[in-house]
């Protein structure tokens, strides 16, 4: 297996909505179809950075997600390419109806960004940390469901949804996180990648959760625990492939996500697996609770999402496993 | 057929209406299912768009230079279909297969299924902002002498997205958007005004920034000019609030909310029918 490029240094702290803001503006200058919608969180998700340069390009529809979606599905049926984009709380939490008609079944390249998604909002609390969007995505025929590990590739996803003819959704974060991956690490929608290789544990991670992943398997390379760590950026559709062939190499695999463990990346690999390859299995995620108001990393700690527990989880389930066969 | 020459007679419109009604009925009979009221009350607005204003051609769905028609309230798409098939877009052969497993003609649009579609409908309130999406899209390339026609019910007022999108064309106002209420002052549950009451109607339109017209929607002369009068208004998005009467052309439905969603049976079609086919003719009067 080739080496992944990764960064040299992963000291350097940036948001997922940073680059989608970069790659949308990129986007902008590549091709003139690429319009931009937002409700009132131009700023917040980063919009603001097309809407200085192609003002004549972006449709501000104020506080109205239902609308957001909408027009884009009746600008994309006259050729354009539109982002819309809002918090994920709100857009798809609020709009998803609209979504499911207007964009879904009418398949109109609408790219839908969900900002502000996971525990990681922070202080907002739980009406803003979204958590249920993956599963309400994912359950759309003709919707594709990205969720990229930091800011460098939420930048080269956007650019990537604006030239994919299907209708898209990417969730983002609202806090800045590690980069750690390089404008030369591989990103293509629809692949998910070995971002680490390992033979005893497989963690099967999205979003900002790849880089805790990441961190887990340094943790537990100190306890001669070899951690494969498979970054899966599109949820939606699925890369069996990557995720089976390391399955069958270790035999244990956990799932991370920054959302609810029902329906969502959990669920997924759940329902691969249990079809195609039973493996003994644990899933990482927010477990039926809302979030709260704290500090992002307070909140990661106190619902389970840092290094520390997922390796703890990886610890049990090869105990348990390895009781269950005596 | 792609300028759509003014070639017909406003007394040959009406006859063609007439037709179009008595194929929704036997359309909705054959079905089994769907809405008899709002689609009969539509078959003026219907005929008078496709047969006159609309620039379209039914051999060309896709033509880049036509005007687009949005359905919003998508249950009321028996009338677009039948109005399609006389107008060339299929044979009308294929009416008879509405709501059958198979079909292209979807119990509610399709875009998909069906060329000349434009959009798919059927969940309420939806309808407009799509519309103000294809007009501002329009209107950023600069392309002139395309319409967005939009057609609501009143009902789907209701819905919140609704005087969002109406908020929005206001707003960007862009110039090729004209959006025509089906005021037939029924809705599933009840008479508009027990539901959920939306008058005063124009006012609030008007409130809203957008140009609005009382029309007969039912008097094709009437729908014909006052979208010519939209048109002409060029500082505001115009809404044409037409009055239907929900089951036109057929005694026993017309003005009656039970008729908005189901279909006739058999007997009550033949009774249909022969209504409508006695009225040929006369309807000019009928109106008068
Ligand atoms: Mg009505």
């Amino acid at each position: 297996m080739p080496e992944m490029h990764f960064k040299h240094d992963w000291s350097e702290k940036d948001s997922l909505r940073k680059g989608f803001g970069m790659g949308l503006l990129e986007a902008g200058k590549r091709n003139k179809n690429v319009v931009a919608l937002c409700a009132d969180l131009t700023e917040s998700t980063q919009m603001h950075l097309f809407a200085e340069e192609f003002p004549e390009r972006f449709v501000q529809v104020g506080v109205a997600e239902q609308n957001l979606v909408t027009v884009a599905a009746g600008m994309a049926a006259m050729g354009k390419i539109p982002f819309v984009s809002s918090y994920a709380a709100f857009s798809p939490g609020r709009n998803w109806e609209q979504i499911r008609t207007t964009i879904a079944l009418n398949d109109r390249p609408v790219k839908i960004i969900g900002s502000h998604a996971g525990v990681s909002v922070g202080p907002d609390g739980a009406t803003h940390q979204m958590l249920e969007d993956i599963p309400l995505m994912r359950a759309l025929p003709n919707m594709v469901v990205i969720a990229p590990c930091d800011s460098v590739e939420a930048q080269k996803a956007t650019l990537a949804m604006a030239a994919d003819k299907r209708p898209n959704y990417m969730r983002l974060a609202r806090e800045a996180t590690p980069v750690f991956t390089s404008p030369h690490t591989p990103f293509e929608i629809g692949k998910g990648y070995v971002f680490r290789a390992g033979t005893d544990v497989t963690i099967v991670a999205t979003g900002t959760m790849t880089y805790q992943a990441l961190e887990t398997a340094k943790l537990l390379a100190h306890k001669y625990i070899s951690v494969e760590v498979v970054h899966i950026s599109t949820i939606k559709p699925l890369d069996e492939e990557v995720i089976l062939n390391s399955a069958a190499k270790t035999r244990h695999v956990i799932t991370a996500e920054e959302a609810q463990i029902a329906g969502g990346l959990g669920g997924a690999v759940a329902e691969l697996l249990g079809e195609k390859l039973p493996t003994s299995m644990a899933r990482v995620g927010v477990k039926d609770h809302f979030g709260e108001s704290g500090e992002p990393d307070e909140l990661i700690k106190y619902f389970g999402l840092d290094a520390e527990a997922i390796a703890k989880v990886a610890q049990k389930l090869l105990t348990d496993h390895t009781n269950h066969k005596h | 057929m792609t300028d759509m020459p003014h070639q017909y007679s406003i007394k040959e419109l009406e006859q063609r209406a007439n037709d179009i009604r008595m194929d929704i009925i036997k359309m909705l009979e054959q079905a089994g299912s769907g809405h008899s009221a709002g689609p009969l009350g539509l078959a003026d607005i219907f005929t008078a768009l496709y047969f006159h204003s609309l620039k379209h051609d039914p051999k060309n769905p896709d033509w880049d230079g036509r005007d687009i028609l949005i359905l919003s309230n998508g249950h009321c798409v028996p009338v677009r279909y039948a109005t399609m098939a006389h107008a060339g877009y299929f044979p009308k052969a294929e009416l008879l297969t509405l709501r059958k497993f198979g079909s292209r003609l979807q119990g509610h649009p399709e875009r998909l299924r069906l060329p000349g579609m434009e959009t798919t409908s059927g969940p309420l309130g939806s309808g407009l902002s799509q519309a103000t999406g294809m007009a501002l899209a329009l209107k950023m390339d600069d392309v002139r002498n395309r319409w967005v026609y939009v057609i609501t019910s009143d009902g789907e007022l209701d819905e919140g997205n609704s005087w969002e999108a109406v908020m929005l064309a206001a707003k960007y106002n862009p110039g090729n958007l004209i959006a025509i209420v089906d005021r037939n002052n029924i809705q599933i549950d009840g008479p508009t005004e027990s539901v959920m009451p939306l008058e005063s109607l124009k006012a609030k339109w008007e409130a809203f920034g957008w140009f609005a017209l009382n029309i007969n929607g039912n008097d094709i002369e009437a729908i014909i000019s006052a979208v010519e009068m939209a048109k002409a208004v060029t500082e505001k998005p115009v809404v044409i609030i037409a009055h239907t009467i929900p089951g036109k052309g057929v005694d026993f439905m017309e003005k009656d909310f039970h008729w908005h969603g189901k279909p006739p049976g058999h007997e009550e079609a033949m009774k249909a029918l022969k209504e409508l086919r006695t009225l040929q003719g006369k309807i000019r009067s009928e109106h008068q």
